[in-house]
């Protein structure tokens, strides 16, 4: 076990993206994002005051592309791809049960 | 004002979030068309549905809206930064929508109410739209439905969500509000600001408090989906937490939607904390940081709004700035005509009268302002009467003829003192009662008996009496 980071909050992590894991799974990914988060303190160990955050590895701003209409897909070629389709719409399970 | 919402001691307190589409031809980050009501999924492109391989790059038109939209708020346009905000949902088909999170395009501005109230806003970020989900089966509503049928053509459209600062303290102010931040995007051209195609939709955040103490714990309302929905929403939203608080309960923070018939707020979700979207910076987007040149250009371009168009039509007018007629005439953008009327010397306080409310109809727009300065002319100089100048004014509107030829035509001319004394004369001669009354009364007495001379004066001549003339020249009588 790691005090970098809990069990608890790897499974909160891996409910928020969906995940399904076992025992043993949370397990291991909790020693493994412990590794990772060791090897940030190493950062964190720096001096950055005054050090803007780094939001994009490239030195690059304001790539923008003209207001022109281009193709689109066809529908009907899209919707064949869809599990489910009705009122050429893609047909999904609802989401939200009844409140809490 | 809404004065008697809350049981003496309780303060209302509204902050809110309005999401306007942005006017551009295509979507925030592709090249498919932004089209209200177009055949479900046809506006869709490898970007909008998210298919592995697919990039996103920024559209212009969007960001300019955007910053048009800011700098006529207020706000201070900054580099910006768009985000991931992750959650599973079939509205999104990529399992996460773009949007500005720590780093937003406008922040920190402000606008004024017709009636003088400032109201803060906090930022106004970019962001994408999600697609339309249809709920089938349980009366088309969320919960009890059995499926739910998705159009991703409104998934990317460029999306400013414009957050007020709390300042809000009754439903008036926060419909006020919305109208006043519409007649913006619509003035900016950022938005068409329609409310009823969901181009505009508003959430409310409301909480109540004791003045003095610290606000109160919040609820967001969803579904608001016109100003009328968005005020009783608020009223209904304001008593019910006041209620479980004075029953000694606490108001859980939740997301509560409006039934628009059965007039209530009911939960919909829990508050999810922002850290459970988890954000973090797009990586297929690089930051954003437009030129100060840019803005300048945008800035300079931008047309007067609301606001600044009140203050110079009432300026032009010597009234308040809060003055309603001024409002009204802004709203109705025949504030042009009122200046360039006024600016030929007519009688400004006729002509707020005039156009706010003799110009409500077909033509009234194109109204040329030397015709409704010539009948003012007609109207101050005695020619023609309030009631008579209206119906002059509806034919002008109509024809585009001059205002005295209309007022010939319609037999309305003017009395001669003479014919107006005569007749004046005869009615004291056949009420001496009340004119002996008049005489002698006091002023209350004789303000009562001056309504009833002149209604007989007008009975007699048809309208073509002018009120003041009448009123004038019974004063002169009873003293000579």
């Amino acid at each position: 076990m790691s005090d970098r980071i809990s069990r608890d909050a790897v499974a909160h992590v891996a409910r928020l993206a969906n995940l399904a894991l076992t025992d043993d799974e949370l397990d291991t990914y909790t020693a493994q994002l412990a590794d990772v988060l060791a090897h940030a303190a190493d950062v964190e160990a720096l001096d950055l005051a005054g050090v803007e955050p780094t939001t994009h590895p490239y030195p690059l701003t304001n790539v923008l592309r003209a207001d022109v209409v281009g193709p689109t897909l066809d529908r009907d070629e899209v919707l064949a791809a869809a599990p489910a389709v009705a009122d050429d719409r893609f047909s999904v399970p609802t989401i939200l049960g009844e409140a809490p | 004002m809404t004065t008697t919402l809350l049981p003496e001691g309780w303060e209302l307190i509204v902050g809110l979030e309005v999401h306007a589409e942005l006017a551009t031809a295509t979507k925030m980050f592709s090249a498919a068309p932004n089209m209200f009501g177009d055949d479900p999924n046809t506006n869709i492109d490898p970007v909008t549905l998210g298919l592995p391989g697919s990039l996103p790059v920024l559209n212009e038109k969007a960001v300019e809206l955007a910053i048009r939209l800011g700098l006529a708020v207020h706000c201070s346009v900054e580099p910006s930064v768009f985000s991931r905000k992750n959650y599973f949902y079939p509205d999104m088909p990529k399992d996460f929508q773009i949007s500005q999170y720590d780093k937003p395009i406008n922040v920190d501005g402000w606008l004024e109410l017709p009636d003088g109230t400032v109201i803060g806003i906090e930022r106004a970020h970019l962001e994408e739209d999600t697609g339309k989900s249809s709920h089938m089966g349980g009366d088309g509503r969320i919960h009890g439905a059995s499926h739910s049928l998705v159009d991703y053509n409104r998934a990317g459209v460029p999306l400013l969500e414009i957050v007020s600062r709390p300042d809000i303290r009754t439903p008036d102010q926060a419909k006020a509000y919305v109208s006043e931040l519409r007649s913006i995007l619509v003035a900016t051209g950022a938005s068409d600001g329609k409310m009823e195609e969901g181009s505009m939709r508003v959430d409310a955040n409301v909480s109540v408090h004791h003045p003095g103490e610290p606000f109160g714990t919040r609820c967001e309302i969803k579904n608001l989906n016109s100003l009328r929905s968005l005020g009783r929403a608020i009223e209904y939203e304001a008593r019910r937490q006041v209620d479980v608080l004075e029953a000694g309960e606490t108001i859980r923070q939740e997301t509560r939607h409006w039934n628009e018939a059965e007039g209530r707020t009911s939960t919909m979700r829990v508050k999810e904390d922002a850290d459970d979207y988890r954000y973090f910076p797009e990586p297929d987007l690089v930051p954003l940081a437009p030129s100060a040149e840019w803005i300048e250009q945008i800035r300079a371009d931008l047309p007067p709004m609301p606001a600044e168009r009140r203050a110079r039509l009432a300026a032009a007018a010597g009234v308040p700035k809060t003055t309603d007629s001024v409002a009204v005439i802004v709203e109705r953008d025949l504030d042009g005509l009122a200046l360039a009327t006024l600016e030929l010397g007519a009688d400004p306080g006729r002509v707020l009268v005039h156009v706010e409310q003799n110009l409500s109809g077909d033509g009234s727009a194109e109204l040329r302002p030397d015709l409704l300065a010539a009948l003012i002319a007609l109207e101050t100089g005695g020619e023609l009467t309030a009631t008579q100048a209206k119906q002059v004014l509806a034919d002008v509107v109509a024809t585009g003829a001059d205002p005295a030829e209309v007022a010939k035509a319609k037999g309305f001319e003017a009395m001669s003192s003479d014919a107006l004394f005569t007749a004046i004369d005869e009615i004291i001669a056949g009420s001496p009662d009340e004119w002996e009354r008049f005489r002698t009364g006091d002023q209350k007495a004789r303000g009562k008996l001056t309504g009833f001379f002149v209604g007989q004066v007008m009975k007699a001549t048809r309208g073509q009496a002018d009120g003041g003339a009448v009123t004038a020249r019974l004063n002169e009588l009873a003293a000579g």
